[in-house]
């Protein structure tokens, strides 16, 4: 990283016929990825009379009306909210343990591998055990599973790993002499932790925090059985299709896709504010 | 968007270099009334990780380790020590037929997504130039990701049903008469749901590794006349070998805790190890449940271990 910069010898080099190969296989995998999505998409349109497959009887909104209406069978309205809410604290839980976490494994400590193995265990037990095991363990307590407490912390043992697993992947990209130059200035750790460390990482701990939430909104096998009475959204879907399917459910999954690229647009033009503000900084 | 850093870095670094000579400067800072021993800030940072991952994760587990030996009837479950739960699992034709099915579900998914997985990776880390574009096609590859797992899985009926859109398409084009039958509520479907929910799984990891490879390797390898082919095995391939190994770890114990997708898309035909113990969870017989558990963490334990046996995750990741 501290080598001046060559150009490159051949700054055109021609493209190999690998490029052509692997260009189409992507094309190809973007195809396969979204062809389902689009008949999602189409679908959610459906007429009234329609059904959850082909042909379209006619194009209306109506799907999208009733996503919004609590139906018998589920609430889509209330337990959006309870997923919204359960995936906030979960992002924001485990953005800071995780990056807690991730510094803690800067430095060499007793009991590092015991719980590198802990964190690699609880990512790939069966989810549905996880929520097996959390269920059980309340029962014989006497408790009543419920959305923040068994819930959330079934969806930890499941956010927590990636969590810790890509800030190993932010922290290795980190270059320390920034943190010895704080010091040397004099910063105190708190200082040096609050206008040094945590700036440089943020583009990282968006990721987690983002990735987080999308882990816990769409979370189903470590929720089902730790849940209690008030179902996550998911749990509502589950519940949904296993009675009666209606493009109700495209119109969701149409509406889900809106969110995330309006979310992801939001979380990009913060990243690259702050990008743009450093260079500012640094050039001032 | 590993170069975010203004190169000033260097310059930074001598001078640290330079201050670590002086020993005046370091008394400035050492000079504080007591300093924890470094490892100990560490436990500090790590310990609210690991309460939460003993209470909710090593204790629940132990607990169904437990209950596994219990005994049970229709109105509950009794402290004991009995073998029974375990002796009906090995002696049981169908817990050998589940296992066998999903391994091979498990097999040919993860063969599939490590084929698609490293080539879109490899695509996406090595021929696209521009900055911008990869962060678009990144984007492109995860927004599906967003939408609910169940969804995503059950898109694919009106995708290849009868009269799905696929089979529609493919009559128009006149290349068959019938629609293809195979297609839906088959092993086929289950394949392909699989790998539309998890290739995604194999991309992050090896992307993540291959964008850590320092360039000047691979131009190393070629100055040195090694082939494209050459280069893919003896460069590349062992310098990713940790995103494989993640990739790979997460897609495979995927697929074996998986209890939605085998159930929706092969239309009941096929049953998965955790399909099969949520029956036996719904029917309140814990013990069983907790045996059939214990033995599918084991397996999947086992062949985690394997892999992290042929890579050393822990030394690559933390470093």
């Amino acid at each position: 990283m501290s080598e001046p910069h060559i150009p490159r010898q051949n700054p055109i080099d021609a493209r190999p016929w690998t490029f052509y190969a692997l260009a189409t296989l992507f094309g190809l995998y973007l195809l396969f990825l979204y062809g389902p999505m689009l008949v999602i998409y189409t679908l959610a349109f459906q007429g009234p009379n329609g059904g959850v497959t082909f042909p379209l009887v006619g194009v209306s909104l109506d799907w999208f009306r009733d996503v919004w209406r609590p139906g018998q069978m589920a609430n889509i309205p209330v337990s959006f909210g309870r997923s919204m809410a359960l995936a906030s604290l979960v992002s924001l839980l485990t953005v800071v343990i995780s990056v807690a976490g991730g510094l803690a494994y800067r430095r060499p400590f007793p009991g590092a591998g015991a719980v590198f193995y802990i964190v690699i265990s609880s990512l790939v037990m069966p989810s549905l055990l996880v929520g097996f095991g959390i269920g059980l363990g309340f029962q014989f307590l006497g408790l009543q599973p419920d959305l923040f407490t068994s819930a959330l912390g079934a969806q930890l043992t499941w956010t927590l790993p990636f969590g810790i697993l890509a800030m190993f992947a932010v922290v290795n990209r980190f270059n320390r002499a920034w943190e010895e130059a704080a010091t040397d200035l004099g910063a105190s750790p708190w200082q040096r932790l609050r206008y040094v460390t945590l700036p440089i990482l943020m583009p990282g701990i968006l990721g987690v925090a983002l990735s987080a939430f999308t882990l816990s909104y769409d979370e189903y096998a470590r929720t089902t059985l730790t849940i209690g009475a008030r179902n996550t959204l998911p749990l509502e879907i589950y519940a949904l299709i296993s009675s009666a399917t209606t493009p109700m459910l495209f119109a969701l999954g149409t509406l889900t896709t809106a969110v995330s690229f309006l979310l992801i647009g939001v979380t990009l033009a913060i990243v690259l504010h702050m990008q743009r503000r450093r260079e500012w900084a640094s050039l001032a | 968007m590993a170069n975010r850093e203004p190169d000033i870095g260097a310059a930074v670094d001598a001078l640290v270099k330079d201050l670590d000579a002086a020993p005046l400067q370091r008394e400035r800072t050492a000079g504080r009334r007591w300093k924890a021993p470094a490892w100990a800030v560490s436990w500090l940072q790590v310990i609210p990780l690991t309460a939460i991952l003993v209470v909710l994760f090593v204790l629940p587990t132990a607990l169904f380790l437990i209950v596994s030996f219990f005994d049970y009837d229709r109105t509950g479950i009794y402290p004991a020590f009995i073998l029974d739960s375990y002796r009906e699992i090995f002696t049981s034709a169908s817990t050998l037929r589940v296992y066998w099915s999903t391994l091979k579900f498990a097999l040919i998914v993860w063969a599939i997504t490590l084929f698609l997985g490293f080539n879109v990776a490899y695509f996406l880390i090595f021929h696209v130039r521009s900055a911008k574009l990869r962060i678009v096609f990144f984007l492109l590859c995860a927004i599906p990701f967003f939408t609910s797992a169940i969804i995503r899985t059950i898109a694919w009926i009106p995708f290849l049903g009868r009269t799905g859109a696929f089979n529609q398409a493919v009559m128009g084009l006149g290349l068959t008469d019938r629609p293809l039958d195979f297609l839906l509520f088959s092993d086929f479907s289950v394949v392909i749901a699989y790998v539309h929910l998890y290739t995604l799984l194999m991309i992050g990891p090896i992307a993540n590794s291959l964008s850590k490879i320092d360039r000047a390797l691979v131009e190393a390898a070629r100055d040195a006349g090694a082939s494209r082919w050459q280069t893919m095995v003896n460069v590349i391939i062992p310098l990713s070998k940790t995103g494989i190994a993640l990739g790979s770890i997460l897609v495979v114990t995927q697929v074996m805790g998986d209890y939605f997708v085998v159930r929706a898309m092969s239309g009941g035909q096929s049953a998965s190890i955790v399909s099969a113990l949520s029956v036996e969870i719904q029917a309140m017989q814990y013990p069983p449940a907790a045996a059939n558990a214990m033995v599918l963490v084991v397996v999947v334990a086992i062949m985690v271990a394997c892999l992290m046996r042929i890579v050393d995750v822990r030394k690559e990741l933390v470093k």
